[in-house]
């Protein structure tokens, strides 16, 4: 009975810390974002709030909390408020599947690091991942606007695509660690992490995360010098600042999945497993913002090329180069 | 504790898709139709098919009806005299509501059931072989009715589709 509760109390500690810790991760990304692309652009970057801007994060969720909550005319009214927590909750639920750390001993019982170890991970992430079109798309739709229709339609067949090379790039992963379980596939990587077993896989799911991130240069659904804000144009307030949490959430979870998939997840010498873990999906993250500062967006129809007529052939051809391998290595 | 499930979701499906028909705002109908591929599969998990009940969620509810989505907002349909008015009200969304809840709750209850072991459902072990045999033999009416029936609803989009667009362009030239 008491071990029961003490279990329960464990993992409800563990939630309510997985919680607290992507949610500031999120926040505070936006503002190492802010001030990493400023550095990048000869600016300071937000520098007032608080010591070295570090308050910001807290100024800008009661600003946008205090803000109006605006509805347009004629808009599909149940949708449009509900597309902004579709956009979030998926991004947040597919962390419960990714493992940060090896399992650790508490008052004598075993806590795994990660929410559930569901032995169709891969598949988890790639259905929550197909899912989070919805939010986008329905966001665009409802607002009744020609702006956020357009990135609407943008952002549903950018992901739709990307989506393809994304999943044929896990194949191999999945082929060499023989498991759809990402403690698993993190545990496979003890000889040598994925991404020196399989460069080619590797870049092709982080061209394709970085697309369903819908970041600089893939931003087609929310360019901004076109489409105004693409699907998020009518939203204000908290509203919006869903959609803009989803998208940081998103950023850490794409980071958390590249580091499980191909860099080893937990894995490493010296330090704790966590704190591999953290630097590597940090790595990335600052990755991923540098990219953002370096290069420009792709027009429309580049990017459908790109997706449908490189990465997919490649990401095909790797998947049967990788089984004929493991074949051959077989026998 | 299996059957009731069993049942709940059945009714959720049905119910879901009969919405899904009978709405006459194509994304709506959408939402019907996604809200009754979820509890498919959760049915699918009950049945001892974790594997299905997750591609039933990729390949259903993530790709296809996304598809459909993204031709729906392409249509440009033209509006409906519901558009007019001043957006659903809270009775149009009620059933899409309860349904959700219903979902819900079935997964919440589902937590603790372990896949396919949920007693009152059988499980079924079959091989490609036998699956073809029960599917062509046993089932062979059933088939073909589902079959034809797909045909009918082809030829009817068509039948549909067609004179609006005649009208349409009968409209333009005359113009």
């Amino acid at each position: 009975m008491i071990d029961g509760l003490i279990m329960i109390v464990l993992i409800l500690i563990k939630l309510g810390v997985i919680f607290a810790v992507i949610m500031t991760m999120a926040a505070y990304l936006v503002l190492a974002e802010r001030k990493i692309l400023a550095r990048m652009q000869l600016r300071h970057g937000p520098n007032r709030v608080g010591p070295f801007g570090m308050m910001q994060p807290l100024a800008d969720v009661i600003k946008l909390l205090t803000k109006e909550d605006f509805l347009p005319d004629r808009a599909d009214k149940w949708l449009f408020l509900l597309a902004p927590g579709m956009a979030a909750v998926t991004a947040i639920l597919t962390f419960a599947v990714v493992p940060f750390g090896p399992p650790l001993q508490v008052f004598g019982h075993e806590l795994p690091l990660v929410v559930i170890d569901l032995n169709v991970g891969v598949l988890y992430f790639l259905g929550l991942s197909s899912l989070a079109v919805y939010g986008v798309a329905l966001g665009g739709w409802a607002s009744n606007s020609k702006y956020s229709l357009l990135g609407g339609i943008r952002g549903l067949a950018q992901l739709i695509s990307y989506e393809l090379s994304m999943g044929l790039a896990l194949v191999p992963v999945v082929m060499l660690a023989r498991s759809f379980s990402l403690t698993d596939i993190v545990l496979a990587q003890q000889a040598a992490p994925f991404i020196l077993v399989n460069p080619l896989a590797f870049l092709i799911f982080l061209v394709s995360v970085v697309a369903e991130s819908k970041r600089t240069p893939f931003d087609m659904p929310e360019a901004e010098n076109e489409l105004v804000g693409g699907f998020h144009t009518e939203y204000s307030g908290m509203r919006f600042g869903l959609f803009f949490v989803g998208e940081y959430i998103n950023l850490v979870i794409l980071s958390s999945m590249v580091t499980v998939f191909f860099l080893g997840g937990w894995l490493g010498p010296l330090l704790p497993g966590v704190i591999w873990f953290g630097v590597k999906v940090l790595a990335l993250c600052f990755f991923f913002i540098w990219v953002r500062g370096s290069l420009p967006r792709l027009r429309y129809d580049q990017l459908m090329h790109f997706g449908w007529k490189i990465l997919l052939p490649l990401a095909l051809l790797n998947v049967l180069l990788t089984g004929a391998v493991l074949l051959w290595s077989r026998t | 504790m299996a059957t009731v499930l069993f049942y709940l979701l059945g009714l959720v499906t049905v119910i879901a898709t009969l919405l899904a028909i009978t709405r006459r705002n194509p994304v709506h109908a959408v939402i019907y139709l996604v809200n009754s591929f979820f509890a498919l599969a959760l049915l699918f998990y009950l049945l001892g098919a974790p594997l299905v009940a997750a591609w039933e969620v990729i390949i259903y509810a993530g790709a296809i009806m996304v598809l459909f989505l993204f031709i729906i907002m392409m249509l440009e349909l033209a509006p409906t005299p519901e558009a007019d008015r001043m957006g659903p009200t809270w009775w149009q969304w009620l059933p899409v509501l309860l349904l959700a809840l219903a979902l819900v709750g079935c997964t919440l209850m589902l937590i603790g059931v372990d896949a396919g072991v949920a007693q009152g459902v059988p499980r079924w072990y079959a091989t490609p072989r036998d699956f073809g045999f029960a599917l062509f033999g046993k089932y062979a009416l059933a088939v073909e009715v589902v079959s034809f029936q797909l045909l009918f609803a082809a030829v009817g989009a068509f039948y549909v589709g067609k004179p609006e667009r005649k009208r349409r362009q009968k409209k333009e030239e005359g113009a």
